[in-house]
């Protein structure tokens, strides 16, 4: 037997490849002969059933769209809600022929090509006899209008439903974002049978962000409708699900004062509390109205907000990446003390500019005639450059990048909304990977004054001047509280999550620093004294100063010529009580000037706000 | 006098098609299956010149290709099955890195000129290794051929599986598992195996499965379960086959498929388009047609001189009746949801080419029969 096996021959081969073949050939008419079965008992058994199903009376089943979840502030206060409006709408069944109808509908109702382009995607991947909306948020003249001339077409319907609507018009936009219809690229990202019926989608920010609980469950409704596809009857009904609620961290009066003190400037501020990483407020001037963008914007609206000089649309508060300037002293100096490059006591001799050996390049500080002496505080409380060249000299562009990734510098910080970046912590590693470069003494200088290749976002620079409040506990920054079921009443709440925890070798080291930033705003030489007149709690500050255009490595000092270019950012950064933070901000202003001058006052109101005006 | 010239005729085409290494009596019947579909995609897209146009572009080139394969030395098609194969294995592990995504899946490659899915090179690459592999060897398999062929099968089939395009992969592995069963795999293996399949089940089910494929399932148990999702394309095609009783609605008059009830009409489900439109008689009809294809193709192999031969074309053969049944087990609501096309007829280009060059295989098949005898 087992020697067979090694032999080949071709006789017995062929007739076991045939006997194999003939089976195959008996067990396909088996099972072509159930699927004749099947056939059968479709076509003929059951011929009348299918039959009365298909003819006359087809039951449909209609998706009934959930209601979008509303959003909250902190303090119940309605920032996001749905409220009727009229749309006109289109059953293309019933319809004779739609190109007629659509010209004939321009006599009542004036659509735009996009609405037309919208109503045309709609219409593919609609089932049959769904009404398909041409017009949203049709005016009363229009309903009017239309009303009287229904009776003229057929497969032409004025239907209310809910739509997305924003009561506090542009307020805390940057914060919210908004809904827009559904188009192709959204189909991709969502399950179909679920959005079946929705004609609206998170577009940006925690309106996004939140998609999946706000949107709900979808309902399903079967009808009875007659050959022409109307409804003659509900047989059975499943109700869909509203969609949950947010309760935002957002303090609605708080971002209010926030918004009012930038006026008709340019910027951001974000406000975090220390504590457990919720913001307070998170602000980005000029803003715009996101109800226009619920219903498909005006091709003229949006290009004026587009164009605009000032770009509203631009998310300043996740997406701007600033210089942060001085605002990174206080970190660079617990570097320098916790990596004992420097004690609080040492001074450096300021003579108005810093050389490096062997140099000719001299790299100036903002005071002309320098500061003299001065010590770690004075050189936060004055915001003095030399010292800073001299630290970041010292300690190298190594030390500071690693000692800088604890505050989160450099990386998202994880916010629910879209569209943060992650500004940019200049490294080695990273100049060799982008510019193929070496890194150049220079530029440690640089960074050490926080210029150069390093970048921050509002929000970034608020969280680790949250994280810096806490002595090194970096939370991680949310916009929403808790999460509302409707259906039952129960809400979660969103734990808050602690990112890293940086602990410090001495307290005293972070103390010294902390001391620094208190005189800062509290003593007459600190850079932003003037706003401590009248206040009646302690606050730690810093303040800073962004050049926007940066001035060539050879190029020289030119008053004249710097000061047409120079239009600085304003920063400062603060956090208070100073003895028990309960909230730190963080603010620039665009092309504001000093940060003294423009950019504290508004901390000021903030923090004013918060702690006074809620007590 | 017209008896002549029918007879001259006759013999010319006789020629033509010898000259060109064709076999008439499978040439015709995939023609009229494919004249069929043209007719059928008129009505199922809604009377579209366009897509219909399309598709005969699309049967143009498959032919081609149908003709460059029969003309292929059944000698070089053997030497060059391992090579094919593993160009095929490696586009698949390409495709995991590189490939497009579409639809949730990643299965298209993109090639500057053209898009394809290098699992349908595996359709064919697969039967053909493990018959050339096989042809030298003794019949019936051992064991050691039993492992190797079925690690051969096993890699491709897995890798589709994961794109996840759970359709491809069940041609993929039955085609090569074909060729093993057609060697002669002992019974009691087959058994046994069909018993260890059975039991390993509900882990299958567990791990194996995506969620969505799961669903599919359960949904063929239960259609009425999830009917706004695809039990409403089993339901809805259903009503459009039942419907269609003894003698159909006639065409272009099925007011299912003509009203737009039944999803992916001019594809998967174009099978409920001709249920509804010609009725149980029509559809006995293409399944005869259909059966005559296969019938014919496991006879080329039943006659072909030597085992690679007769491998290849009968695990071929087979595999179409897969894709037959497949599909049609799917649109009358006895197999679940699974994307196989009806061969042929559905609206597409890629499954078409892959078709008729297995066709053309057979035919090369048969001539190498005849050169030898």
């Amino acid at each position: 037997m087992s020697k067979r096996e090694h032999l080949k021959d071709d006789y017995l081969e062929n007739r076991l490849i045939r006997r194999r073949l003939v089976l195959s050939a008996l067990f396909i008419l088996l099972l072509l002969g159930i699927l004749l079965v099947r056939l059968f008992v479709l076509q003929i058994v059951d011929y009348e059933h299918f039959s009365t199903l298909s003819d006359s009376n087809r039951v449909q089943i209609k998706p009934l769209p959930p209601t979008r979840g509303l959003i909250y502030d902190r303090n119940g206060l309605v920032m996001a809600n749905n409220l009727p409006a009229y749309r006109l709408e289109i059953v293309r069944e019933q319809v004779g022929d739609i190109d007629l109808t659509l010209e004939a509908l321009r006599q009542y109702v004036e659509y735009s090509e996009q609405d037309l382009k919208r109503f045309e995607q709609a219409s593919k991947r609609r089932r049959p006899f769904e009404s398909v909306p041409l017009k949203l948020n049709l005016s009363d003249e229009e309903v009017a209008r239309l009303a009287v001339n229904l009776h003229q077409f057929e497969g032409v319907e004025i239907n209310a439903r809910l739509t997305r609507n924003y009561p506090q018009g542009s307020h805390a936009v940057h914060a919210l974002g908004y809904v827009g219809r559904i188009d192709e690229r959204d189909l991709g990202t969502v399950n179909e049978v679920d959005y079946a019926g929705t004609t609206h989608i998170g577009k940006l920010g925690l309106e996004k962000f939140y998609e999946h609980e706000l949107h709900g469950t979808v309902g399903l409704q079967q009808v009875e409708v007659n050959a022409k596809g109307r409804t003659l009857r509900v047989l059975t009904e499943e109700p869909p699900i509203q969609g949950n609620n947010l309760h935002l961290t957002i303090d609605s009066k708080l971002q209010r004062v926030a918004e009012e003190a930038f006026g008709e400037r340019n910027g951001a501020a974000v406000a975090i509390d220390p504590r457990n990483g919720e913001i307070l407020a998170l602000v980005s001037m000029p803003v715009f109205d996101p109800n226009l963008f619920v219903n498909g914007i005006s091709v003229a609206n949006y290009s004026a907000l587009r164009d605009s000089r000032h770009r509203p649309l631009f998310n300043r508060a996740l997406s701007g990446q600033y210089p942060p300037g001085s605002t990174t002293k206080p970190f660079f100096g617990l570097a320098g003390l916790e990596n004992s490059t420097i004690t609080h006591e040492r001074k450096t001799y300021c003579i108005g500019y810093y050389r490096l050996p062997n140099e000719e390049r001299r790299y100036r500080d903002w005071k002309r005639e320098g500061h003299g002496p001065v010590d770690l505080n004075d050189a936060i409380v004055q915001s003095c450059d030399v010292y800073f060249y001299d630290l970041a000299y010292r300690l190298g562009i190594d030390r500071i990048s690693s000692f800088m990734e604890n505050f989160g510098f450099g990386v998202k910080t994880g916010v629910d909304s879209t569209g943060e970046r992650p500004g940019l912590l200049p490294s080695r590693e990273w100049k060799r990977r982008t510019q193929g470069m070496p890194w150049f003494p220079g530029e440690t200088l640089i960074t050490g004054i926080g210029q150069g290749a390093l970048l921050v976002t509002p929000i970034q620079l608020a969280n680790s001047t949250a994280a810096f409040a806490k002595q090194g506990t970096r939370y991680q920054p949310r916009l929403v509280q808790r999460v509302e079921k409707v259906a039952d009443g129960s809400a979660v709440k969103i734990a808050d999550r602690v990112v890293s925890r940086y602990r410090v070798q001495r307290d005293a080291n972070w103390k010294h620093i902390h001391r620094a930033m208190v005189n800062t705003v509290h003593s007459l030489r600190g850079t932003a004294h003037r706003i401590s007149l009248g206040m009646d709690y302690r606050m730690a500050g810093k303040t800073g100063t962004a050049q926007v255009f940066e001035i060539g490595q050879d190029e020289e000092y030119d008053e004249e010529t710097v000061a047409e270019k120079l239009r600085d950012h304003a920063l400062f950064v603060a956090y208070a009580p100073a003895e028990d933070p309960q909230i730190a901000v963080a603010i620039i202003v665009e092309n504001g000037g000093s940060g003294s001058s423009v950019a504290a006052p508004i901390a000021r109101r903030i923090m004013d706000a918060y702690l006074v005006g809620s007590s | 006098m017209n008896q002549a010239i029918d007879a001259e005729s006759i013999s010319l085409t006789r020629r033509v098609l010898d000259a060109l290494r064709l076999d008439p009596v499978l040439l015709s019947l995939i023609l009229i299956l494919s004249g069929f579909g043209c007719m059928l995609l008129y009505s199922a897209s809604g009377a579209d010149d366009g897509s219909v146009v399309r598709q005969v572009t699309r049967l143009g080139v498959a032919l081609l290709l149908l003709v460059a394969a029969a003309n292929l030395p059944l000698r070089l098609v053997r030497k060059m099955s391992p090579w094919l194969y593993l160009g095929g294995v490696a586009l698949l592990v390409a495709v995991m890195f590189f490939g497009e995504v579409g639809k949730g899946a990643q299965r298209w490659l993109d090639l500057g000129f053209v898009r394809f899915q290098p699992s349908e090179i595996l359709k064919l690459a697969v039967p053909m290794v493990v018959a050339a592999y096989l042809a030298n060897r003794a019949l019936p398999v051992g064991w050691k051929e039993l492992v190797v062929s079925s690690i051969l099968v096993l890699i491709p089939s897995l890798l589709i599986a994961r794109q996840p395009d759970l359709g491809t992969a069940i041609l993929v592995g039955s085609a090569g598992f074909f060729v093993l069963f057609l060697a002669g795999v002992r019974w009691r293996v087959i058994l046994s195996l069909g018993v260890l399949l059975s039991l390993m089940a509900p882990l299958l089910w567990k791990f194996a499965l995506h969620e969505y494929q799961r669903k599919r399932i359960l949904t063929l148990l239960d259609p009425e379960s999830d009917p706004l999702g695809s039990g409403y394309h089993i339901i809805q095609s259903k009503i459009a086959i039942g419907s269609g009783g003894v003698y159909g609605k006639g065409w272009l008059n099925g007011t299912q498929s003509q009203l737009d009830f039944i999803p992916e009409r001019s594809t998967d489900f174009i099978f409920s388009v001709f249920g509804e439109e010609f009725g149980f008689f029509g559809s006995v009809v293409l399944i005869l047609i259909y059966l005559a294809i296969i019938f014919r193709g496991l006879y080329i192999a039943a006659h072909s001189t030597e085992n690679f031969g007769r491998l290849l074309a009968g695990a071929l053969s087979l595999t179409f009746f897969v894709y037959l049944f497949v599909n049609t087990g799917m649109v009358t609501g006895m197999l679940p949801v699974v994307g196989v096309p009806l061969p042929l007829i559905s609206y597409g280009g890629t499954s078409m080419v892959t078709l008729m060059t297995g066709f053309g295989l057979i035919m090369s098949i048969r001539s190498a029969k005849r050169f030898l005898a």
